[in-house]
């Protein structure tokens, strides 16, 4: 790895005690209100769904991609997977990577866990998918509009994600004073990586909707509310690879 | 290459401390941090007595301290943070060599430094004492939702899978001329992320089909429970007692 390589796993000591207290509760009640709806759309299904595509997104997370001289960035993926299988299991999976990197790689504080699941996992997908969302229409229209509209989606959640990250450094944060400088830097920042997450999450969601368009989530059905009733569950080429 | 977060940080052992049923060690060490959290900047000796707690455990453990130490770098970026504070930031100020340093500034980044660092410490601890299955067990036994652990349980089986899956992509790319530094290029890396998504899903789905052919209802069975004596939970919480004497005495000082 060259250089310095920015994650916006925040931690330990940037926020005090009661404000992680608080998000921490703010994670737990957002991400136990997505499973629940995850486990609707899914069924039994859920555990080895989530399984598999929490795992992508952990080593989606291993692609690093210049932002500055000597400064990376890494994907978050939260706006992708939002996409791609719907933003209750999106939230789900990037809150489940988070967790599994803090207690396994110490990555991200253990008392930051609050605030980088409300972050990442709940705020950053939830704006994300609701910009998609609200761009369905022209998504709808041909593959060149989706990547369009995936960048953008992409291109919020990284943004949004670090308005978070200003927010939670308002309310308690450690430094102090000049929160203006905090706010333009980190959001400054986060909007160079959202543009190289916004441009991978597009091609991805691209390539997706080129293979198995049936599989982007975004683009299913009219209404946007996840089937309940028992879903095609293998395709045929899936069992061959 | 930024294989940051593919090796697991667990160095195996048969100390006391990687015995200690799972769910004590996740609960100790997120209490520990949560004191070193609370503790008032400017005690600076308390940190230090926090240092010498986790050196105290790193001794019980058999853990080498430059083991951890060299593991702790992951921490750096905030160091940078950390740094800017006192340029950045306004208030009184301090010439230091000819710098002009804002002493709120230089407390804030000390804070952000030592209490990223002890977090980290005792993050590093925990994962390098409890294996990957114990910690999610543990989790499971302080009343994690058993779909949360379960979903875990899963990823962390299929996510070497996955990223050697990922690897053997960007090799076959990269044997084609392919240069990921190059911003054009990547095309190339979202095509490859996309049938990796692809790839992770319908294993999913096979996955699916491989565990109802095996029994799954939807739940994973509970394997048996082993108690945990009071005497294991009062010498596993031992450092939370001494972080909070710690923290008790910082904030009577302060």
């Amino acid at each position: 790895m060259s250089g310095a390589s920015i994650a916006m796993h925040m931690s330990d000591g940037i926020v005090d005690a009661p404000t992680s207290a608080v998000f921490g509760l703010i994670a737990a009640g957002g991400l136990g209100y997505a499973l629940v709806r995850a486990r609707a759309q899914l069924d039994e299904r859920t555990a080895p769904m989530a399984g598999l595509v929490a795992a992508f997104v952990f080593a989606l997370q291993m692609i690093n991609f210049p932002i500055l001289p000597g400064v990376s960035g890494h994907l978050l993926g939260g706006a992708l997977a939002a996409i791609l299988v719907g933003p209750w299991l999106g939230s789900v999976c990037v809150g489940i990577v988070l967790i599994v990197q803090a207690l396994l790689f110490a990555d991200g504080g253990l008392t930051a866990l609050g605030t980088n699941i409300t972050n990442m996992a709940i705020i950053g997908t939830a704006v994300g998918f609701g910009v998609a969302l609200a761009l369905r229409p022209l998504a709808a229209r041909g593959r060149r509009w989706l990547v369009a509209v995936a960048f953008v989606s992409a291109f919020v959640n990284t943004v949004v994600a670090s308005l978070g990250f200003v927010l939670q450094y308002a309310i308690g944060g450690a430094g102090g004073a000049s929160l203006g400088a905090v706010a333009v830097s980190m959001v400054g920042l986060h909007a160079l990586i959202g543009i190289g997450e916004g441009i991978i999450t597009a091609l991805t969601v691209g390539a997706v909707a080129s293979a198995r368009p049936d599989l982007v989530y975004l683009l299913r059905g009219k209404a946007p509310r996840p089937r309940t009733a028992p879903a095609p569950q293998v395709s045929p080429e899936g069992s061959a690879s | 290459m930024g294989a940051g977060h593919a090796h697991p940080l667990h160095l195996p052992g048969t100390s006391p401390v990687h015995r200690l049923a799972p769910q004590v060690k996740v609960l100790t060490a997120f209490l520990v941090v949560c004191c070193v959290v609370a503790t008032p900047r400017e005690a600076f000796g308390t940190f230090g007595g926090y240092l010498v707690l986790l050196a105290a455990v790193w001794a019980v453990a058999a853990i080498p301290p430059g083991w951890i130490g060299r593991r702790a770098l992951i921490e750096l970026p905030f160091v940078v943070l950390a740094v800017l504070l006192p340029f950045a930031q306004g208030g009184e100020r301090l010439d230091v060599a000819g710098l002009s340093l804002s002493i709120d500034g230089l407390l804030a980044g000390w804070n952000i430094i030592v209490k990223g660092t002890l977090g980290v410490l005792t993050s590093l601890t925990l994962a390098a004492t409890t294996s990957p299955r114990d910690l999610l067990l543990g989790l499971q036994r302080l009343r994690v939702p058993a779909t949360i652990t379960t979903i875990a349980t899963l990823m962390l089986r299929y996510v070497e899978v996955i990223i050697g899956e990922a690897r053997r992509m960007r090799i076959a790319r990269i044997s084609r001329g392919h240069d990921p530094r190059l911003l054009w290029q990547a095309g190339a890396v979202a095509r490859s992320v996309g049938s990796l998504f692809l790839r992770s899903y319908e294993r999913g789905e096979r996955v699916h089909l491989a565990m109802l052919a095996r029994g799954f209802t939807g739940a994973m069975p509970v394997l048996a429970e082993a108690p945990v004596t009071r005497r294991e939970w009062a010498l596993g919480l031992l450092p939370v007692g001494i972080a909070l004497a710690l923290v008790v005495g910082a904030w009577w000082a302060a």
